[in-house]
């Protein structure tokens, strides 16, 4: 089994190809939109491929070290042009073939007028434990 | 003998140790050992007196502990120590636990976690699952707690202040895990007003300190909520806000109930904002559809809250009862002088537009009070509150 990191972007990813903002959609696609998401994810832990998800809030700031007794420099909320991440699901699969499958799956989630939005999802392997026997 | 009951003895278990000359960090340590043999041999054989074979091992537990930690003295010095008299009582103890595990040098974290273990009697596991945390940093998180503590006398008095709003602060965590933690504290509550009662009519020297209006006020104003939780969800997960809900599902004894306690803290003349929170969510509880809510009453126990507590967000909340009560304007006007960087500011304001006809203003704000909303069910529903609009917009 391999770990894929499935990222969806607010912002930085290819444009999607159903793109319009959710609050644009009709209040029954948000809703249908929310349910399709959920069924994936309670569909993949009884397949045994779930991790764990985690949704993102949009606000957020960039911080860095700023030398000895001086507060961190901070940077934010982010400028429009910067990549901003929206969430992340992990799966736990037999192959990368399996993970491109899923990410797909992700992708055709129902958004403006019921139909997919074809959004471009970011698929990432996890470095996996070292094995014990490596020869 | 279920879990419920066996959580309900540990307080007083610990107390019994500490009176008998254990640091409080040791006491709490022996008494998580045995409940775990508890777990594992009561349901083979159960003691006749279940709190007294807590004590006998717990006692042994520590003793174990003291001797393991090579402080021989020590232990042969509380082996003979007698059990100290005191004040007396488990009622006194528990009593004491609440105060030790809320104390002011305690981050609000570590006083929740340090009050649902040795107060609540939960597992580390069990904190660690509804906090969504890793059991080893909940495990460090508890540790740490006792040990801030471990330099506070056990009889020092506390402030029941400080454990008010540490139980709220649990109650308001909701639930996840295995552990129901708004039913967790309802039950810690419950515990903590029965014990402030006594201690009133006992006429200890707590009396004047403990006043126990706000932890009835607390307690009612946990009631209330609790009783519309099968409401405020829908099959799906979704938020249902309270002008929405079924009312039919709303618990109706336990509104009773807290009502009932309610009416009998008020009758006593000594408000706090607990109470003043209470009779806000009892006149919500009282009306039969959200058309029917009383609102210039409402008002007026906002007006109660923000004098008892100048909290920007009562007045936030004041300002949506106004807007109800007299007219969006009047509720908007009521916006004017808060901070818009307030939680929940852009929702606010948003709902009020929509109220005073102003649709494009309220779909903008709805879509940023998603963006700067605190959880998903909350962001979802303000989105679709946000398409909503926008959909009305389009015609």
């Amino acid at each position: 089994m391999a770990k894929y990191l499935l990222l969806k972007h607010y912002r930085g990813a290819p444009a999607a190809v159903n793109d319009v903002p959710m609050d644009q959609w009709a209040p029954e696609e948000v809703t249908a939109h929310i349910q399709y998401m959920r069924a994936f994810a309670d569909r993949l832990v009884e397949t045994g491929e779930f991790v764990d998800e985690q949704a993102l809030s949009p606000q957020g700031t960039f911080v860095r070290y700023d030398g000895e007794g001086r507060p961190p420099v901070t940077d934010g909320p982010f400028a429009e042009t910067k990549d901003l991440i929206a969430g992340w699901m992990i799966i736990d699969v037999e192959s990368y073939e399996r993970a491109v499958e899923l990410a797909g799956e992700l992708s055709a989630a129902p958004g403006a007028g019921g139909k997919p939005i074809h959004e471009w999802l970011e698929l990432r392997p996890l470095y996996g434990e070292q094995c014990t026997v490596t020869e | 003998m279920n879990e419920a009951l066996l959580r309900e003895l540990v307080p007083a278990v610990i107390g019994v140790l500490v009176r008998r000359g254990a640091g409080f960090a040791a006491a709490e340590d022996a008494v998580q050992d045995a409940l775990v043999e508890a777990v594992r041999g009561w349901p083979d054989a159960p003691p006749r007196d279940p709190k007294g074979w807590l004590v006998t091992v717990a006692w042994r537990k520590f003793l174990d502990a003291a001797r393991a930690d090579s402080s021989r003295r020590r232990r042969e010095e509380l082996v003979e120590a007698e059990p100290s008299p005191g004040p007396g009582g488990a009622v006194d103890d528990t009593l004491q636990l609440y105060f030790l595990c809320a104390h002011t040098s305690l981050t609000p974290a570590s006083a929740v976690a340090l009050t649902l273990r040795a107060v609540g009697g939960l597992t580390t596991r069990q904190i660690a699952q509804a906090y969504l945390v890793p059991e080893a940093t909940m495990a460090q998180r508890i540790s740490r707690a006792k040990r801030t503590v471990s330099g506070v006398r056990f009889e020092q008095q506390g402030d029941v202040a400080t454990v008010l709003r540490v139980l709220y602060l649990v109650f308001n965590e909701g639930y996840s895990g295995d552990v129901d933690l708004a039913a967790e504290a309802i039950r810690l509550t419950r515990q903590l007003a029965r014990m402030t009662r006594h201690a009133e009519t006992a006429r200890h020297e707590e009396a004047e300190t403990v006043r126990h209006e706000e932890v009835a006020g607390l307690l009612a104003l946990m009631l209330l909520h609790h009783a519309r939780r099968p409401a405020r969800t829908g099959p799906d997960g979704r938020l249902v806000p309270l002008a929405e809900q079924d009312r039919g599902l709303w618990d109706t004894r336990m509104i009773a109930e807290g009502i009932g306690i309610l009416q009998a803290a008020l009758a006593r003349d000594r408000l706090g904002e607990f109470q003043a929170q209470a009779a806000i969510a009892a006149l919500h509880a009282d009306a039969r559809c959200a058309e029917e809510t009383d609102w210039v009453q409402i008002v007026e126990w906002y007006d109660e809250l923000v004098r008892l507590t100048a909290s920007p967000v009562a007045r936030l909340n004041r300002a949506v009862a106004v807007g109800e009560a007299d007219g969006a304007q009047a509720g908007l006007a009521a916006l004017t002088d808060l901070d818009p960087s307030l939680p929940r500011y852009a929702a606010v304001s948003a709902h009020l537009h929509e109220r005073a006809g102003d649709l494009h203003s309220a779909a903008r704000l709805y879509a940023e009070a998603a963006a700067k909303a605190p959880h998903l069910p909350e962001r979802d529903h303000l989105t679709r509150q946000a398409a909503r609009i926008n959909a009305l917009l389009r015609g």
